[in-house]
């Protein structure tokens, strides 16, 4: 057994410390530590997104971080999106309400990362055309949907978030 | 899919990293951005005994201009602060132009331009950026620094003359010289994926519109970005025409070394290089306001 390094981090505003071995890698060590399983695993090597979270606010491969890196960072997890736990209990974002009503998921393994990168994306980019979307949406791989209807969703989602009073992480 | 098991190290000053590779060696890894080591150590394609993390060294973090317009860009600097930073966009356009080309967001949030340069993949873009621009990079032990220009720093595919006691820790990028065009341009089946094939141009004229010089840089066309020289050498002295531009994408074409595969044929890739060096040719001398 390999020597275990403490790890301190905020994820979803809430703080954890565990004790990991250096290669556990950070979306392993979400999954399984923290029992986050909302973040998706698919090929571990960065192409498919599903692993996608926000570090620092920003959309990152969390399969190619390892835990220990994380330590002293904060994190943000799909289960961070909704306001699950506050007082608008229940509530989604704006954004898994737009994937909600436009179907914007059959199988909905790639759509966590899709969700993480688009809240980030939104922010940055409250009006785009449906060819922005898509570009943003390059580092994502849905094999369902054929994409069109996850670009209608976050179309919708970005309408939504205009006028959302959320508070919203990320 | 798990990395093999290895000792970490999370140093906060530069000179323990100079310490630890100068004790360790090739055995010690350098972890920057990990988007292209933790992809290999998942697949066990590399297992290192020790990593290296160097995301606590925030001194190797800067984009700075100096007094003579040389651009001093730290290693840990990460891909996308290049391509959202004003200072890039206004002082060395073509790298601010390039970074989207560069895989998806997600990936540019951690990759460093340190960390590309030192993995030295054929495909990749910064190396290809970096040599076009006449770059120049800084190499740091324990015994001191030397600098590297970007022509003889990659000598292989993946290797570059860094030595195992060394660390890469800063990018120098001259400033562009008056009446001076460029342009990037890049091929690939999906958005964000390795290019077929890809080039820079750098263009420089003279007050008459003669080509003073110019450089064509190619990614995934050998074991390095292939600088095609005898190529370029075709401009210099010239006043450049879209014949002129022609003979030398075709030249360019044999010059450079492509490797087919089951997607893309020799020729293929030799005919796309040819396509895209037109273009690149054509946007570069576009950009120059004689």
């Amino acid at each position: 057994m390999n020597e275990l390094f403490e790890v301190n981090l905020i994820v979803n505003r809430k703080s954890y410390s565990r004790r990991v071995e250096p290669r556990l890698l950070l979306s392993d060590f979400l999954r399984h530590d923290l029992d986050l399983t909302g973040t998706h695993v698919g090929c571990e090597h960065g192409v498919c997104g599903a692993c996608t979270i926000l570090f620092d606010g920003l959309p990152i491969r969390s399969c190619l971080m390892f835990a220990v890196q994380a330590d002293g960072h904060e994190l943000t997890t799909v289960e961070g999106l909704s306001s699950f736990g506050s007082e608008r209990n229940g509530e989604l974002h704006p954004i898994q309400q737009a994937f909600w009503e436009k179907h914007g998921l059959q199988c909905g393994f790639c759509t966590a990362g899709i969700l993480m990168t688009m809240s980030v994306y939104l922010k940055e980019n409250p009006k785009p055309s449906e060819h922005d979307v898509r570009e943003a949406l390059s580092g994502h791989l849905c094999r369902c949907t054929g994409y069109q209807h996850i670009v209608d969703a976050v179309l919708l989602a970005a309408e939504k978030m205009q006028v959302s009073t959320m508070d919203i992480p990320g | 899919m798990k990395p093999a098991p290895f000792e970490y190290v999370v140093p906060d000053s530069l000179t323990e990293v100079l310490e630890l590779v100068a004790k360790h060696g090739e055995d010690a890894k350098l972890l920057a951005g990990g988007q292209s080591i933790v992809p290999a150590m998942n697949f066990r394609l590399t297992q290192p005994s020790l990593i290296v993390d160097l995301n606590r060294l925030d001194e190797l973090n800067f984009i700075n201009e100096g007094s003579n317009g040389v651009l001093k860009i730290g290693a840990m600097t990460r891909q996308r602060q290049l391509e959202r930073d004003p200072v890039i966009k206004a002082k060395a356009p073509l790298l601010h132009e390039t970074m989207p080309y560069i895989a998806h967001e997600q990936i540019r949030n951690r990759g460093t331009l340190g960390g590309s340069i030192a993995h030295a993949d054929p495909a990749s873009e910064i190396p290809v950026i970096i040599t076009a621009l006449g770059g120049r990079i800084l190499f740091q032990s324990l015994k001191g620094q030397r600098w590297v220009a970007a022509d003889e720093c990659f000598v292989g595919i993946f290797t570059t003359d860094i030595a195992p006691d060394e660390v890469l820790i800063e990018v120098e990028i001259p400033p562009l010289p008056d009446r001076t065009g460029w342009a990037f341009t890049e091929f690939a089946r999906r958005r964000g994926d390795y290019a077929l094939i890809g080039l820079a141009v750098v263009m420089t004229l003279d007050e008459e519109g003669v080509c003073l010089a110019t450089k064509v840089v190619y990614l995934n066309a050998g074991d390095l970005p292939v600088n095609a020289e005898a190529a370029s050498s075709l401009l210099v002295g010239e006043r450049p025409t879209d014949k002129l531009f022609e003979a030398v994408a075709e030249e360019a074409q044999m010059e450079i070394n492509p490797t087919g595969d089951i997607h893309a044929t020799e020729p293929y890739l030799r005919h796309l290089a040819k396509v895209l060096t037109i273009r690149a040719l054509n946007r570069a001398y576009e950009r120059i306001a004689v």
